[in-house]
C-alpha cells in the first residue's frame, strides 16, 4: 500500500485552512473522549457531562486532534467544516 | 474493508485523511450506507429518532472519501495468496491490504416465534419491533444484559408490559460485578419489569417463550439478546486463524498486510496483558483508525493498546465503563452511593486498577479514575488494600 510519510499526527493541512467545528447536542452521549483528545476544544457540562464548545474556529495547530475527536466520537456528534 | 459500519469506515476515513490515494473498497452486506448501531436499542426503538439520524456520515462527506462502495452485498471467501475478496455477486475484489471488519451477528434460540421472534442488531430489527410495541402489548425479552436491559427500559417507555427472563442469578454479574448487577436488577423492579433470573430458556414457540421446565411465559413479541457470534464464516478455509472471532496480534494483525477490527477481531491487548474482543461502539472505531495506519505506515506501526470504553441508558440513569471489567477480583465504590444511583466503582484485576464504571458522577471524576487505568495504577495506591470479591 502506498501512502504518505506521515507526521505521526494525522494532520497535513496546509497554511491558512479554516476549521469550523459543530456539534450535535442531542446527540452527544458524554463519553468525554473529545476532550480527552483535544481539551482546549471541547469540554463537558458538569452535571451531565454532555460537549461544551469551546472554540468553535480552533487553530491550526489543534486541527489534528479536532479531526481525531470527530472520528472517535461515539454518537457521530461532532462535525468538522474545512476550507 | 470487508464490513461497512463503524470500523471499515474509520478504516477508510484514516487511510483517505493520512494520504492513500488509491482505490478504496468498502464492502457491507446490508443495503445502507454506514450507520451507527447504538441508537438502534435507544432512540430508534423508542422512536424518538427517525432513520434518517442514524448514518454515521452526511452524505456530502461520504462521497468526499471517493469509496468503490459494494453496499448489500456479503464477502463469501478470502484468497491471501491471490489477495483478492470474493462477494455473492460473483465478484471478485484485488486487495493491496485488508481490513476485516464484518462485525457480529445475534445468537439465536430454537424453535419459531415466527414473526414475533425478534433480535436486535440492524437497523431493520429495530424497526420491526419499533412497529410492534406499544402500551398494553406483552414483551418478552430473553437475557438481561445491556441490550437486554436497554429494550427493557424503552418498552417500558413504551408502555409495554415486559418480562425479562436471565439465566445467570445477577444480570451481568461477570462484566460488571454482583453489586452493581444487583442495581440494575432493582431498576428494572422499580420500573415494573418482571425480572426473572435464574430461569433457563429451551425456545421461542408461537405463544411466547418456553422455559426448559415446561413452563410457557405469554408475549406477543419475544426478542432475543443472548449475545453474538462473529461472522467468520466466510473465512474458512482461507488459512486464517479462527476461534472466538478473527484470532489477531497485539498490532491487531492476522496475516501480513491483513488486519481485524471492531467485534470481529480478538487480538492481545499490551496494557491488560490478554486477548480480547470488544464489542463496543469506540473500540470499532479506534481499532479501524490504528489498522488504517499500520497500513499506510508498516514501519511505524505500534501494539494497539486502548483502554475500552462503553456506555448504556436504562431508564432514567447513563452507566459509563472505561478499562476491562471482565475478569475482575475485586470493586470497590470510591465515591457515592449504589442505592442513589449516583457511584464511581473501580475494578481490581491483579494489583492494578482494571476499570472504572460510573453512573451519574461529574465527568472529571470518571477522566480521573479512567486516567488511572490507562496508567494501569497500583490497586493500593489508588484505592488501598487489596480485598477479595466476595470476603
Amino acid at each position: 500500500m502506498s501512502g504518505d510519510k506521515g507526521d505521526g499526527d494525522g494532520s497535513g493541512e496546509g497554511k491558512g485552512v479554516t476549521m469550523r467545528v459543530e456539534v450535535d447536542v442531542p446527540k452527544c452521549v458524554a463519553s468525554g473522549q473529545c476532550v480527552m483528545i483535544a481539551p482546549d476544544v471541547f469540554d463537558q457540562r458538569e452535571e451531565d457531562g454532555i460537549v461544551v464548545l469551546l472554540d468553535e474556529r480552533p487553530p491550526s495547530e489543534l486541527h489534528a486532534d479536532v479531526r481525531e475527536s470527530a472520528v472517535v466520537c461515539p454518537a457521530a456528534a461532532i462535525r468538522v467544516v474545512e476550507k | 474493508m470487508v464490513g461497512a459500519s463503524a470500523a471499515g469506515l474509520a478504516a477508510a476515513e484514516t487511510l483517505r485523511r493520512e494520504g492513500y490515494e488509491g482505490t478504496l473498497t468498502l464492502i457491507g452486506d446490508e443495503p445502507y450506507h454506514p450507520y451507527d448501531r447504538p441508537p438502534l436499542s435507544k432512540q430508534i426503538l423508542g422512536g424518538q429518532w427517525d432513520p434518517d439520524r442514524v448514518p454515521l456520515r452526511a452524505p456530502a462527506d461520504l462521497d468526499a472519501l471517493g469509496l468503490d462502495l459494494r453496499l448489500g452485498v456479503a464477502a463469501t471467501g478470502l484468497d491471501l495468496a491471490d489477495r483478492t475478496v470474493a462477494l455473492a455477486d460473483g465478484a471478485r475484489v484485488p486487495y493491496d491490504g485488508l481490513v476485516i471488519a464484518t462485525g457480529v451477528r445475534p445468537r439465536r434460540l430454537p424453535g419459531d416465534g415466527g414473526e414475533r421472534a425478534h433480535v436486535l442488531r440492524t437497523l431493520d430489527d429495530a424497526l420491526a419491533l419499533r412497529d410492534r410495541l406499544g402500551p398494553g402489548r406483552r414483551l418478552a425479552v430473553v437475557g438481561a444484559g445491556f441490550l437486554g436491559a436497554e429494550a427493557a427500559a424503552v418498552a417500558r417507555g413504551l408502555g409495554a408490559e415486559v418480562t425479562l427472563l436471565e439465566p445467570a442469578p445477577v444480570p451481568l454479574a461477570p462484566a460488571v460485578g454482583e453489586r452493581v448487577g444487583r442495581m440494575l436488577a432493582r431498576a428494572h423492579h422499580d420500573h415494573g419489569v418482571d425480572l426473572r433470573t435464574g430461569v433457563a430458556v429451551a425456545e421461542v414457540t408461537d405463544g411466547g417463550v418456553r422455559l426448559t421446565d415446561g413452563t410457557l411465559v405469554e408475549a406477543d413479541e419475544v426478542l432475543v439478546a443472548i449475545g453474538s457470534v462473529p461472522n467468520t464464516g466466510w473465512l474458512e478455509g482461507s488459512g486464517l486463524t479462527l476461534g472466538d472471532g478473527l484470532e489477531c496480534d497485539e498490532y491487531s494483525a492476522a496475516a501480513p498486510g491483513v488486519y481485524g477490527a471492531g467485534d470481529v477481531a480478538r487480538w492481545h491487548n499490551p496494557l491488560f496483558g490478554t486477548a480480547m474482543r470488544i464489542e463496543h461502539r469506540t473500540n470499532a472505531t479506534e481499532q479501524g483508525m490504528a489498522v488504517a495506519r499500520s497500513l499506510l505506515r508498516p514501519d511505524e506501526r505500534r501494539p494497539f493498546a486502548p483502554v475500552p470504553y462503553f456506555w448504556s441508558d436504562q431508564y432514567d440513569f447513563r452507566i459509563q465503563a472505561h478499562g476491562y471489567l471482565r475478569g475482575h477480583e475485586e470493586v470497590a465504590v470510591v465515591e457515592g452511593a449504589l442505592e442513589e444511583r449516583k457511584f464511581l466503582a473501580v475494578y481490581r484485576s491483579g494489583d492494578r486498577v482494571a476499570g472504572v464504571l460510573a453512573v451519574g458522577m461529574p465527568p472529571k471524576a470518571v477522566r480521573t479514575w479512567r486516567q488511572a487505568v490507562a496508567t494501569r495504577a497500583a490497586w493500593r495506591d489508588a484505592v488501598g488494600e487489596l480485598v477479595p470479591e466476595g470476603t
